[in-house]
């Protein structure tokens, strides 16, 4: 099967890769650009675990083709911290332990800065319910909650 | 064996919640999980299934896969010999049936590829000639004598005479003490119940990962997510014919395992198509893979009966667990037995078990394995005889816990433990007397859980600045790191900042046993700390070298050598990063060690309070509120504590509420995935609230008990009791999904 040529720019920076025409883009990411934050925990768009921005839109990446990332811009979890100073975000899922295996965490991250973004001051309702399509067998949710509420009103200055 | 408690003030970084050392890797994607692996030269793997619930394997054709281009190898059962110990047979016939599918996704082939489209053509490529076979999913309907038979070399085991005739029924236990019969002749008040629960997964989010890469020579590394990494180096070397000094086998991070990762699916697999193709395989299961081949727990069978005189006393209490463990033998239904009467004190208990095949997956060991279904059949019992007796369901349990010197179910008498303060505490808890809406229920229940030892090695190197490598040889499921640094940090008297942990490969470190029964900071934190005890020694007779004294005029106080008794001297104490930093001069490296069998490993009981309301249209049961009360003997990370009680009691959660294998009429899995297999979400609850009791196991020098499993041990009782308060009627089946909590209250009204 010939190659589809894709360019994009990837937490900042200009990529092209090639990949099949029918390859989703968390493969691309995962497999053919190393960037391997991102984890497949179903492949059919029910677990959150794959979470990246297009364009400032929360996606599944399990669920867009490589190919749709044409002209895209896109940013993982590689790319949320700025240098060595970890996002907020980040910090406050370690103070809070709102990780325990850690695999859904890359998601959340993502996922819960989206939220953030366009929300700086969510209710507990409305994080639930933001946070309703990554799933996380270990935590039971309790301290992820805690860390993003936490996290929004330090962002706020609260 | 306490050495340390709270109480004497003594602990100085226990019980602190520092960040934990592998955090930042794991906010920032870089922490390597199973399937983040690349060898050079690695190939893609894939397995063909069977879609049939129960077939014979009349002949399978790999030869057009083979042909096609880019394909390296393609394996079946005829690659492995047959020539494996007994006790590694089943998990072989179990990654690749060998003559017959036993269920709906059992492995027949696997192709080895240099893509992944290339492998997923290969599969399709695979011609199986299959002799489809009548096939029985339910457990009950598999224990009749028309049953179809799985297996026609089981006959039941356990029994007084050996049968002639082969049975799905694999073994009959049986546990308890005193005459039942005598019991219930002495009780005022008798309840007796049947209770059925569905099979439900582990549900990690990380789907079995690895990457093999066996050479002709017969060396071989293996890279991989699972909760045993030297487990999976003696299993595959088994199976695969190695000296087990061979393989090297390096833990992957692990997304998860609950129990689920304690064996091995997929990794025999990758080793053999490497040896195969002479590349490294790579091999990923797909979600779908997950639920269909690994690891449900047992759907289960049961009827409990317990009498209580009119004063509230138990007088004797009885059960029968029917326990499918799928296509294979093993189904923890002695664990259900043995468990399901632990919190309390009787003079006369029975439990019988049964122990069934039928046409599923082999049963994965899931948190605490057995006893959650027993507990929800159990404390349901209990909460229905205290109300028939009048009584308050916490007091009613008050009054008969199982306290210290009482003669167990399981066998031993009890020793020391928190059950009876988790029980006051959840007493005097503002939840238990918090309002309650119309159509909302409040349920209280306990549970019970061993703990495990084992067999452990860990190593501790001092660094020539005085910092501390440890090694251990479980894995970190859930900060397990932090708390390992957080004991080697106390022992030695260092900042936490200055330990740091890895769990080593499988050459690097004796053999420590699978990550289960809630053992690891129990046991790699006993030999840590032992560990340290030895570096510890080995420090002061430096220190005694530098300053030309006795060895034994040296001691370890505050992360410091002291000259210490008349013949000591005056010398100004020495650091750690002082001692290390001399240590080639005073006889090389310093480094401590430990190897054990750990024993003394010590019970945990927890009491979970939880509040739901019934929507009397659909049936839905929404949790409100929920209190975990458990005890940890010491909490050595606290916040990791605590997330063990949340994520058990949402686990049981899903369980009591949600979650269910679906077989059809087929035989074929119906919700192999997270659509459909609904695992609770963000917004399906409330904040879990904990209460950390802490009761110090005398069996570990800081008086850690497990505390993992326990945790997902009541809340299926706790919410029956608290779902069938709120319906007005007793629930009895799992899940208490809205169709069936609707019927039971529709059938209590005709
Ligand atoms: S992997 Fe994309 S949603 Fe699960
Ligand atoms: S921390 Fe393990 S799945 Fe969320």
């Amino acid at each position: 099967m010939s190659q589809v040529h894709v360019h994009t720019k990837i937490n900042g920076d200009t990529t092209e890769f090639l990949c099949e025409a029918d390859e989703p883009l968390l493969d691309v990411l995962r497999d053919r650009l190393g960037l391997t934050g991102a984890k497949e925990g179903c492949g059919t768009g029910d677990c959150g675990a794959c979470s990246v921005m297009v364009d400032d839109r929360l996606v599944c990446s399990c669920l867009v083709l490589g190919a749709e990332a044409e002209g895209r811009t896109i940013e993982t979890i590689e790319g949320m911290a700025d240098g060595e100073k970890l996002h907020p975000l980040q910090q406050k899922f370690l103070d809070h332990a709102a990780l325990q295996c850690g695999i859904c965490t890359p998601g959340f991250l993502v996922a819960a800065k989206a939220l953030l973004d366009h929300n700086p001051d969510p209710t507990e309702t409305e994080v639930r319910y933001w946070l309703a399509g990554n799933l996380c067998r270990c935590t039971g949710y309790d301290k992820i909650v805690r860390a993003v509420m936490d996290t929004a009103a330090e962002m706020r200055g609260a | 064996m306490l050495d340390k408690t709270a109480e004497n003030g003594e602990f100085k970084v226990i019980g602190t919640r520092p960040e934990r050392p592998d955090g930042v890797d794991k906010v920032t994607g870089r922490a390597r999980f199973g399937a983040d692996m690349v060898m050079p030269g690695m190939l893609i793997g894939k397995v063909l299934r069977s879609p049939h619930a129960h077939a014979n394997i009349k002949s399978i054709d790999t030869s057009a896969a083979e042909a096609l281009e880019g394909v390296k190898a393609v394996i079946t059962a005829a690659d492995f010999t047959a020539d494996v110990p007994e006790a590694e047979y089943d998990t072989m016939v179990n990654c690749i049936a060998h003559g017959k599918a036993l269920y709906d996704g059992h492995g027949v082939a696997a192709v080895a590829a240099t893509s992944r489209s290339i492998a997923n053509k290969a599969l399709k490529l695979i011609k199986v000639e299959y002799e489809v076979l009548p096939h029985v999913t339910d457990v009950e309907e598999a224990c009749k004598d028309d049953a179809p038979l799985l297996h026609d070399n089981i006959f039941t085991e356990g029994l007084e005479e050996t049968p002639t005739t082969p049975s799905n029924i694999s073994g009959r236990v049986q546990f308890g003490h005193g005459d039942v019969d005598e019991g219930f002749a002495a009780a005022d008040k008798v309840v007796e119940r049947k209770f059925r629960t569905e099979a439900t997964h582990q549900g990690y989010i990380e789907p079995h990962a690895c990457v093999g890469n066996l050479s002709p020579d017969g060396t071989g590394e293996l890279w991989c997510c699972t909760q045993g990494h030297f487990m999976v180096r003696n299993s595959c070397a088994a199976i695969l014919g190695l000296d087990i000094s061979r393989l090297r086998v390096t833990a992957s991070e692990i997304g998860g395992g609950f129990g689920g990762k304690t064996t091995i699916f997929i990794e025999p697999l990758a080793l053999a198509l490497s040896r195969k193709a002479g590349r490294p395989v790579k091999l990923v299961m797909s979600r779908d893979e997950v639920f269909r081949a690994t690891g449900p727990t047992s759907s289960a069978s049961m009827w409990i009966k317990i009498g209580a005189k009119n004063d509230g006393t138990i007088t004797a209490m009885e059960g029968l667990l029917k326990y499918q463990g799928g296509a294979f033998k093993g189904s923890w239904v002695s664990l259900g037995c043995m468990t399901a009467f632990a919190c309390y004190r009787a003079d006369h208990m029975k439990t019988v078990g049964y122990d069934v095949l039928v046409n599923r997956p082999r049963a994965a060991a899931y948190r605490a394995p057995g006893a959650p279904m027993a507990a929800f059949a159990v404390e349901s019992v209990v909460t229905e005889l205290a109300g028939e007796l009048g009584r308050d369901p916490l007091e009613f349990r008050l009054q008969n816990a199982a306290k210290e010197g009482d003669q167990s179910s399981y066998g031993p008498k009890h020793r020391a433990h928190g059950l009876m303060e988790t029980l006051e505490q959840a007493k005097a808890h503002d939840h238990y007397n918090a309002p309650l809406g119309p159509n909302q229920g409040r349920g209280v229940a306990c549970g019970f859980w061993f703990n495990f030892g084992g067999q452990t090695s860990t190593s501790l190197n001092i660094g020539a600045d005085g910092t501390v490598n440890v090694s251990v040889g479980t894995v970190d499921v859930g900060g397990s790191r932090a708390s390992m640094c957080l004991m080697v940090a106390e022992e030695l008297g260092v900042p936490y900042e200055k330990v740091r942990c890895v769990v080593a490969d499988t050459s690097s470190l004796g053999h420590n046993d699978i990550t289960d029964g809630s053992r690891t900071t129990f046991s790699s934190g006993m030999a840590l700390i032992l560990s340290a005890r030895d570096a510890k020694q080995k420090l002061c007779a430096r220190a005694a070298k530098i300053w030309e004294i006795p060895e034994d005029a040296v001691e370890w106080v505050d992360g410091h050598a002291r000259p210490a008794g008349p013949n000591a001297g005056e010398f100004d104490p020495m650091s750690l990063a002082e001692v290390a930093g001399k240590a080639e001069t005073t006889g090389g490296p310093i480094a401590g060690h430990h190897e054990c069998n750990a024993r003394g490993a010590g019970v945990s009981f927890a009491t979970h309070m939880v509040d739901t309301e019934v929507d009397p249209e659909t049936g839905r049961v929404t949790v409100l509120r929920y209190t975990v009360f458990q005890d940890a003997g010491k909490a050595i990370h606290p916040a990791y504590v605590e997330g063990q009680f949340q994520g058990g009691a949402v686990q049981g959660i899903g369980w009591a509420i949600n979650e269910e294998y679906i077989y059809g009429e087929d035989g074929r899995l119906q919700n192999a995935g997270f659509l459909d297999y609904r695992i609770p979400v963000a917004s399906d609850l409330p904040m879990i609230d904990t209460v950390i009791i802490e009761t110090p196991n005398k069996g570990h020098p800081y008086g850690v008990r497990g505390v993992g499993e326990t945790s997902i041990v009541p809340p299926m009782a706790a919410i029956a009791n608290s779902v069938s308060a709120a319906a007005g009627v007793r629930l009895t089946e799992l899940p208490m999904s809205p169709p069936r909590v609707l019927k039971a209250m529709d059938d209590a009204k005709a």
